[in-house]
């Protein structure tokens, strides 16, 4: 498989089934490993970081010939794809800034249904992601651990008894997991909670990123919520700490967007549709235009002020709409200017309003 | 015209807060709200500190700049990190670093997680023993030196050790 063949799809955490989607996008698991004799990257030479990704990619090979992993798995060689495949990669959350951004030899795995990728080289030497459509950790845990298992048993981590898995930042030491969730919180964005939230989910030890953008600026109003404490608990209860909280920030959201249609319905009802019409008639549109209309445009949808549209459409646009993704799609580099033309027709393409069901391919 | 709740200007923000988990419904004006909902000083500290801030945090109490400079030209036999280096960057150089600078690091883990413990996953294939993990990155670091100074036949002796060391670990897991 090619990565070009990833362009056109969506992944499976843009899905949007799974539960609680309306307002949970997606669910996963990281593990952060180690090879037991190598230095961790800030001390690694180049041979050694060519050791270790020749070590990877003939475990993963052999996990292929052996049919433990899908024979379409996808190698990709960080360092040898241009900067614009690296961009598509960030944006589609398969690799991550850094390991866009670094230097040498680095890797990534890819599913082909995108449900996991295993990158090579980031800060560790080894990361495993496992992706889930809505709320499903449990899935995701038993996914995530099971392809541990498969790798782990081809070399030999570095772990201490007394300290768990050893990584290069003593923040990730013990379980090396991050167990994070993405929800859509458009209605405390709106209602102005959202602040409140962050505060008392710091109170929990539990971090909240906005998806794009940076601190708790996020633009389309997503927010990843997360473990920050990965030693002195096993993994199932550094999960449930993630578990619990998530349906009172779903019941939260789901509270403000009823406040909203009760006592401004008219505003709301409003701002849901000018976005829309934005989104179906603009000519030119930047990326935060297009990811702030969207996010009006998806909780309408889930509120049923919008009806000849689909969830999976959104999601996918949401991502389809960024810089690296409209080029791929293009077939050509465009400038930012070009780009917000491209978006903009793109869009409108999408989201006509003479197909019901909303075009789910190009 | 609904009033805002803190003084007599028209209501304009509808706010649900979360008191004690139950929802509470305020009105304001556009003013009490800005002030109601505006991170105190405390809060905008950044949700995780960098480490150097944390560590540096930490070591500032309680232990004076000679020591503190003391601590800092420490340097891990395998890797040769200085304890110094790590404060800056915030990442370890090897896994024996936790041996090494276990002491520095137990507060420093007991800060960010509440525990030094690990309870969870344990793989099937351990290591055998931390000697051996740190032996293997200090003779493959030895065989590389060897090679640069041209000192082949030191090289050969040093693939054989490594060599040795490995056939017995897959021989341990055979068994």
């Amino acid at each position: 498989m090619e990565l070009n063949e990833l362009t056109n799809a969506s992944g499976e955490w843009l899905r949007g089934a799974g539960p609680e989607s309306d307002i949970v996008i997606s669910s996963r698991i990281r593990l952060a490993r180690n090879l037991a004799d190598f230095p961790f990257l800030s001390r690694a030479t180049e041979a050694d970081r060519a050791a270790i990704e020749q070590i990877l990619q003939e475990t993963i090979s052999h996990l292929i010939k052996q049919e433990k992993l899908d024979p379409n798995t996808l190698y990709i060689k960080v360092g040898e794809i241009d900067h614009l495949d690296r961009m598509f990669l960030v944006e589609r959350q398969l690799i991550s800034r850094e390991l866009a951004d670094a230097t040498g030899a680095r890797s990534v795995v890819i599913d082909p249904q995108e449900k996991y990728s295993v990158m090579i080289n980031e800060e560790d030497h080894v990361r495993l992601q496992v992706m889930q459509s809505g709320l499903n950790l449990h899935a995701a845990w038993e996914q995530v651990n099971r392809l541990d298992d498969l790798i782990e048993e081809h070399l030999v981590y570095a772990f201490s008894d007394r300290l768990g898995y050893l990584t290069a930042c003593p923040t990730n030491v013990g379980t090396g997991i991050r167990v994070s969730v993405m929800l859509h919180l458009p209605a405390l964005v709106i209602t102005r909670q959202i602040e409140k939230v962050f505060k008392s989910l710091q109170k929990i030890s539990l971090a909240v990123r906005g998806l794009y953008g940076e601190g708790s600026q996020a633009m389309g109003d997503f927010y990843q919520i997360s473990n920050q404490i990965t030693l002195g608990l096993t993994e199932e209860e550094l999960i449930a700490k993630v578990a619990d909280i998530v349906p009172v920030l779903i019941d939260y959201e789901r509270q403000a967007r009823d406040f909203l249609i009760r006592e401004s319905h008219e505003t709301l009802h409003d701002r849901v549709s000018r976005a829309f019409g934005i989104l179906r008639t603009a000519q030119t549109i930047s990326s935060e235009e297009t990811m702030h209309l969207l996010s009006s445009v998806r909780m309408g949808l889930n509120l049923g002020l919008i009806s000849d549209l689909q969830i999976p459409t959104i999601n996918k646009l949401f991502v389809h709409t960024q810089p690296a993704h409209l080029q791929k799609l293009a077939g050509n580099d465009l400038d930012s200017a070009a780009r917000n033309i491209e978006r903009a027709s793109y869009l409108r393409k999408h989201l006509d309003g003479n197909k019901p069901n909303g075009p789910t391919q190009n | 015209m609904l009033k805002c709740q803190k003084c007599d200007r028209q209501a304009t923000f509808h706010i649900t807060d979360l008191i004690d988990g139950k929802p509470k419904e305020l009105h304001l004006c556009e003013d009490c709200a800005q002030n109601f909902l505006s991170p105190s000083e405390e809060d905008t500290s950044d949700v995780m500190p960098a480490m150097a801030g944390l560590l540096a945090q930490h070591l500032a109490v309680g232990e004076t700049a000679d020591q503190l400079a003391r601590l800092d030209q420490m340097r891990c036999p395998v890797c040769s990190i200085t304890f110094l280096e790590f404060r800056k960057q915030g990442r370890l150089g090897c896994p024996h670093d936790y041996e090494f600078f276990s002491e520095e690091l137990e507060p420093l883990l007991m800060n960010i997680h509440d525990q030094t413990n690990h309870i969870g996953k344990v793989p099937k294939r351990c290591p055998q023993g931390a000697d051996q993990q740190t032996q293997l990155i200090r003779l493959r670091r030895e065989m590389k030196e060897a090679i640069a100074t041209e000192n082949y036949e030191r090289a050969s002796q040093i693939r054989d050790e490594i060599r040795d060391i490995e056939s017995q670990n897959r021989t341990a897991e055979e068994s």
